[in-house]
């Protein structure tokens, strides 16, 4: 009883939900624990990180996170490993990822204000339907996609990985940017239209400003998603040329086998960085993202 | 060309009014419509008008295609030939690799979405308490799930768990001498690659961190107050509270699972012996590598159903396993 009644008295540190007291103790054990954990789970990626500046030899005798001899050789060797240079995938996968970016940002709000603004037949319908897609499993569409894009002879191009995203084919960014321009009071638009605004006028000087951290949500989610997107690239890319980062790596990895770890791990390194960047710059935008509509990261 | 001149956007303030909704509602025939509903179907159709344009040209459309070709037999050479339910029929009778495929998908499923939730939900915990620093262990744990679809992590992967990776340098130094690759083993295999799903934890963890601080420490507070313990709290205050988010998570998680392809493509490539030939990837090797777009259509139908049929059973039972809390069940 007496237990209780102390702990009472600290009701204020021990409001948040926990297993363990909140005593001095087993705070400095769930850190000690934690920093442990998290070694663990960052030294995959760190090991990787430090293999690319191994010579091949101690990358297969050293697991250890410092490089006992240090060479740029990966960096060089990796970036000309294949016919094209990295560069060049590089620039492809920016190419790609900034067409979506704007496609997304731009398809998607035009329809998220439809769905939150304006009154329509067959609204709760089509929203309805909009909901459904974004349910829909990716692979249903793969194969009549790809037959519909290689009779429309867009192998090879950037077009299938891009147009489709500039006609709301990511339903989900339509969902968010709809549920936050809710959001937003309707009493600026009326008093926008008594100021002799139209819908598109609204739409662009009203409701885009205002709407500009979902937006950006938006817009960094379809970064990283495309970025990150291996499958479809597999698929339509398959000229070197236009091969982005992701194709790239797996047919450098393919060609060079296991001779040249170190090389792929340097391009691999590479490759991860502008996801690192993202996270680095927008973490709080990408937390609250993941965080509120369960947005894969 | 009637409709465009009334669209003038002069009209406009005249269309929103909420008075107008309620008649708008009771109409149902094109004829009695009022020039102002169409007018306002005119405005949406055009901010509608490119997602639905991609909704017909690249999911609809797609779709039905896709059912389509399910009865074909199709190499994208010749015009397609109707088969009937063939394709169907081969893939439950004749395939042993898709079979297999299907069993080795629900182990997958099976294992990795569980842990991976498991795992998310005990350091979002962990990390929903006021410890120091907890933003940085936030991010931390959730960088893997920043990078783990990757195809540079999938690579890696297949080096760590490789002959000469660095798990088997790291037995060696314990002396246990690692003979085997592990990816060469097939339940080794199928280990890592769920070792590789659940080392992503990290964005569920989030969810569930949010969802954490949404638990009003009232109900908390009370009960500690009436003596109860901190299991007892977590069990009978936080857990059901959070039954939502598992639920939300658990569906998510099972789609995307479903669906792996990056690593079992690279790190495995489906071996050995088909011990990891996932679904996507299986429906990848047969559309894509034997040009066998038929048969990839209707394996991409049953996989549709497959995840349909989850999501479905998720949803009946969530009325007995999740709670919310203004009472709703």
């Amino acid at each position: 009883m007496r237990e209780e009644a102390v702990e009472m008295v600290r009701v204020p540190q021990s409001v948040s939900v926990s297993f363990f007291p909140a005593n001095w103790w087993s705070r400095l054990l769930t850190h000690i624990v934690l920093v442990v954990g998290g070694l663990l789970m960052l030294y995959p990626a760190l090991w990787m990180l430090s293999a690319s500046f191994k010579p091949s030899d101690e990358i297969f005798s050293d697991p250890g996170l410092w490089p006992k001899t240090f060479t740029l050789d990966n960096y060089v060797n990796g970036w000309n490993g294949l016919d094209t240079a990295f560069g060049t995938f590089f620039l492809n996968s920016f190419i790609v990822c900034a067409l979506v970016v704007i496609g997304n940002v731009l398809s998607c709000s035009l329809a998220a204000y439809a769905f939150a603004r304006l009154q329509f037949t067959l609204r709760r319908f089509l929203f309805a339907i909009m909901l459904g897609t974004i349910m829909l499993p990716g692979s249903i569409l793969i194969v009549p996609q790809y037959i519909l894009f290689k009779s429309l002879g867009w192998l090879n191009t950037f077009l299938p990985l891009t147009i489709p995203k500039f006609l709301g084919t990511d339903a989900f960014f339509i969902f968010l940017l709809v549920q936050f321009i809710r959001t937003i009071p309707v009493e600026l638009d009326d008093s926008a239209r008594i100021d002799g605004c139209g819908p598109f006028q609204l739409y662009w000087r009203i409701i885009m400003p205002l709407a500009l951290p979902a937006l950006a949500t938006t817009a960094i989610f379809s970064f990283l998603t495309t970025w990150g997107d291996f499958f479809s690239q597999l698929i339509y890319l398959n000229d070197q040329s236009v091969y982005t980062v992701a194709v790239a790596l797996r047919t450098f990895v393919d060609s060079t086998g296991t001779s040249d770890y170190g090389a792929v791990f340097a391009m691999g390194v590479l490759s991860l960085i502008p996801i690192l960047a993202i996270f680095l710059i927008f973490q709080k935008l990408l937390i609250e993202g993941i965080a509120t509509t369960g947005l894969k990261g | 060309m009637k409709e465009t001149k009334l669209a003038d956007s002069s009209d406009w303030e005249m269309q929103m009014t909420v008075e107008d909704l309620t008649p708008l509602l009771r109409q149902r025939k094109w004829g009695q419509r009022s020039l102002r509903t169409r007018k306002q179907n005119l405005v949406a159709f055009v901010f509608l008008l490119p997602w639905l344009g991609g909704l017909l040209i690249f999911t609809v459309g797609p779709m039905l295609a896709s059912l389509y070709y399910s009865f074909t037999s199709y190499d994208l050479l010749s015009a397609p030939q109707w088969v009937g339910l063939d394709n169907y029929v081969r893939m439950f009778t004749q395939d042993d690799r898709y079979l297999t495929a299907l069993k080795v998908t629900f182990l997958y499923v099976f294992i990795s979405v569980p842990l991976k939730l498991a795992f998310s939900l005990l350091l979002a915990v962990v990390l929903s308490k006021g410890l120091r620093a907890v933003g940085l262990y936030r991010a931390v744990y959730y960088v893997p799930s920043l990078l783990g679809g990757s195809v540079a992590i999938a690579i890696l992967w297949r080096q760590i768990f490789g002959l000469d990776g660095i798990v088997n340098q790291g037995l060696g130094l314990l002396g246990v001498n690692g003979q085997d690759s592990w990816i060469s083993m097939p339940n080794t295999a199928m280990l890592t690659l769920v070792l590789l799903a659940v080392w992503q934890f990290g964005s569920p963890m989030l969810i569930f961190i949010a969802g954490l601080k949404q638990i009003p420490s009232e109900l908390n507070d009370s009960a500690q107050v009436d003596g109860a313990g901190r299991l007892r709290r977590f069990f009978q205050i936080t857990l059901p509270l959070l039954t939502p988010l598992i639920f939300f998570n658990l569906v998510l998680q099972m789609i995307g699972s479903f669906q792996v392809f990056t690593s079992a493509l690279i790190v495995t490539n489906g071996g050995p012996a088909d011990a990891t030939l996932f679904y996507t990837l299986y429906l990848y090797q047969q559309g894509f590598g034997n040009y066998q777009m038929g048969y990839a259509a209707a394996m991409a139908w049953v996989l549709m159903a497959i995840v349909m049929i989850f999501t479905a059973l998720i949803f009946l039972t969530s009325r007995y396993w999740v709670f919310y809390q203004d009472g709703r069940i």
